[in-house]
């Protein structure tokens, strides 16, 4: 049995929830369905387990789908860098799905329940898929799996607001312009090298020289994915899909879907237009990721400051965030990506534990939670409350959370390769975010309570994976070695690809 | 529609554009067809049905739940003759080893999943056609 499972551990993370998303949509039990959705993400957990083991000795695993060899047929590529992505949606997919029961019961048309499940496991599918392939076409399938079903759970939202319509019809749209972009550009790449597998391209680009139509399809793919990743200005759909969408469903895109979209930017600049780095000289592009990265900073923060909404609150700070991991891969250099590759394992457990604590605040007082709303209700609920300032904190970037550790590196690798303004503007923008925090503590703790409310008794099942990912948020601020250790792995392999 | 030529008709043509869905099927073998569009063409019988009859009536043959069931069953189908592969001991989708021969096996996992293809399309056409065809563009201004 163990020789089956590691030799097929590329394919089995995928195929497990996809499979079950399939089993699920049939069943009328809702208990039942998520019985099933835990499961999936569970063994997808253990498979993902597996196959850290696995690359931390093998360092690179190739997998062929149907037996055939890769510029014919599909390849899954795991490896140092794909790893780290893969055991963010997992260990977050696992965590949310737990977390979901409660909300899904409550939010959503009971009938509909088990549909929901198998969407966010096609959702989880769809994401691991996206990272592990290795064919530039199969990835774009997967672009549309994840987006698509991530938009139908979006408009899920819509029992409680029906704004949550209208955010899916905005992230659908988008998202479809987004993915067509970049399967323009795959097709341009397709016309002039005749191939889609990621490391064949890499080979065959730098001998077509200067080529108009790769620059072109550079630019298309770079952009299409972009707009999925929610870099600064072509963020328009994120706010309101966060926003609105049921609150586990935000507690997985926040934490997974745009990261791996970021994990797909580094992927095409620097696997597959990396060894044409210098022929193209995409030192240009470097620094419109650079100033888009500054502006997605003060943006963000600064629309977060002036944000009644908390939900939509953390959202224009995910924005401002998404500002940070790409200035570090705007960096091009080792440390740089380094850092973005930290941060990006940071925000997702510092934005899955903020938004995990604001549903449960909506769940406790069935209201949609904004600033007024909160007043007081610190001292109602002493665990969710605890969970929210940790991972607020962290947020801010206090020393012994893991939201310092991204700081600082990411700031150790601007004054390397910038000088002293960046790491002084990194600084600023942290500055303006403690604002818009402290807004919250302080009517979370310090003001008189607005709702008439009688004593809240904290649910085991909400709050449990709530501390798992506050308890992740110190563990991986004190002993930070794994992450760190990894990332530097990771950014160093990618870099070696570079000519 | 209560027009009886119109009824006649359909009901005449109903079996065949069917038996003309699965020729395009399990043709797809060794000409043009496949599962995308014989799933096509068998949805269209239904559809037809459909818009002739009423979408009622065309529930009473084709159900919603059970269109449900047979769309995610086959998705379900063309997954788990990948899984049967990897059973057997090769990579996910690897149809050589289902027959006694690798061309047999291709053969038999090519069937298998066009069917599945089949299945899938047919009843996702048939479902996107009944929920437009449900939708109640007054509900709005009622609740």
């Amino acid at each position: 049995m163990m020789p089956f499972i590691v030799k097929n551990l590329p394919i089995l993370i995928v195929i497990t929830p996809l499979m079950f998303s399939l089993i699920v949509a049939v069943l009328n039990n809702y208990r039942l369905a998520w019985t099933l959705s835990t499961f999936a993400s569970f063994l997808t957990m253990i498979f993902t387990i597996l196959l850290c083991f696995e690359v931390s000795y093998k360092s690179n695993i190739s997998y062929y789908l149907g037996n055939w060899p890769p510029p014919l047929g599909i390849e899954y590529v795991i490896d140092r860098i794909s790893i780290i992505p893969i055991m963010i949606v997992s260990v977050i997919g696992l965590i949310a799905t737990l977390f979901a029961h409660n909300f899904f019961t409550l939010e959503i048309d009971e009938k509909l329940v088990s549909k929901t499940y198998s969407l966010w496991l096609l959702t989880i599918a769809g994401l691991i898929g996206l990272i592990t392939t290795a064919d530039a076409f199969n990835l774009f399938v997967f672009l549309e799996i994840s987006s698509l079903s991530a938009v139908a759970l979006v408009a899920l939202g819509s029992k409680v607001d029906r704004k949550a319509l209208v955010a899916g019809y905005n992230y659908l749209i988008l998202g479809a312009v987004g993915a067509t972009f970049y399967v323009i550009g795959v097709g341009l790449l397709y016309g002039v090298t005749g191939t889609l597998n990621m490391g064949d391209l890499a080979q065959k680009i730098p001998a077509l020289g200067l080529n108009k139509s790769v620059i072109v399809a550079f630019t298309f793919m770079m952009l299409g994915i972009m707009v999925k990743a929610a870099v600064f200005p072509l963020h328009i759909w994120l706010p309101n899909a966060y926003a609105y969408a049921p609150s586990p469903v935000s507690v997985l895109l926040a934490a997974t879907a745009t990261k791996v979209s970021i994990y797909i930017i580094v992927r095409i600049s620097y696997t597959i237009f990396g060894s044409s780095y210098e022929i193209y000289s995409f030192e240009s592009l470097r620094y419109i990721l650079l100033y888009l990265a500054i502006l997605a900073m003060f943006a963000g923060t600064i629309m977060a400051i002036f944000e009644k909404d908390v939900k939509k609150l953390l959202a224009h700070s995910s924005v401002a965030q998404i500002g940070y991991i790409v200035l570090g891969i705007s960096l091009a250099t080792s440390p740089g990506i380094a850092s973005s590759f930290i941060h990006l394992i940071n925000h997702a457990l510092i934005k899955a534990g903020l938004f995990m604590s604001i549903a449960a605040m909506g769940y406790y007082t069935s209201k949609r939670i904004d600033v007024k709303t909160i007043a007081g209700l610190g001292r109602q609920l002493p665990i969710t409350f605890f969970s929210f300032i940790i991972c607020a904190l962290s947020l801010a970037g206090l020393p012994l959370t893991v939201g310092f550790i991204s700081k600082l590196y990411l700031i150790k690798a601007a004054y390397i390769s910038e000088g002293i303004w960046l790491p002084f503007l990194i600084l600023v923008s942290s500055a303006l975010s403690l604002i818009y925090i402290w807004k919250l503590i302080e009517g979370l703790w310090y003001n008189e309570k607005s709702l008439k409310i009688e004593k809240i008794k904290e649910l085991p099942e909400i709050y449990l994976p709530l501390l798992v990912i506050t308890f992740l948020n110190v563990y991986f601020g004190i002993d930070a070695g794994l992450i760190i250790d990894n990332s530097f792995i990771a950014s160093d392999a990618l870099m070696s690809g570079i000519k | 529609m209560d027009n009886i030529i119109l009824k006649v008709c359909t009901k005449v043509l109903f079996t065949p554009i069917i038996l003309f869905g699965l020729y395009v099927q399990f043709h797809g073998d060794f000409g043009p067809g496949g599962g995308f569009q014989a799933g096509v063409i068998v949805a269209a019988a239904f559809i037809l049905y459909a818009i002739v009859f009423s979408v009622e009536d065309c529930k009473l043959i084709m159900p919603p739940k059970l269109n449900f069931f047979l769309l995610a069953l086959g998705a379900f189908l063309y997954g788990f003759v990948g899984i049967v592969g990897l059973i057997l001991g090769d990579p996910y989708l690897s149809y050589d080893v289902l027959g006694s021969t690798k061309e047999s096996g291709q053969h038999i996992g090519i069937l298998l999943v066009e069917f599945g293809v089949g299945l899938t399309v047919c009843n996702v056409m048939i479902s996107l056609f009944y929920s437009f065809a449900n939708f109640n563009f007054r509900r709005k201004n009622n609740d």
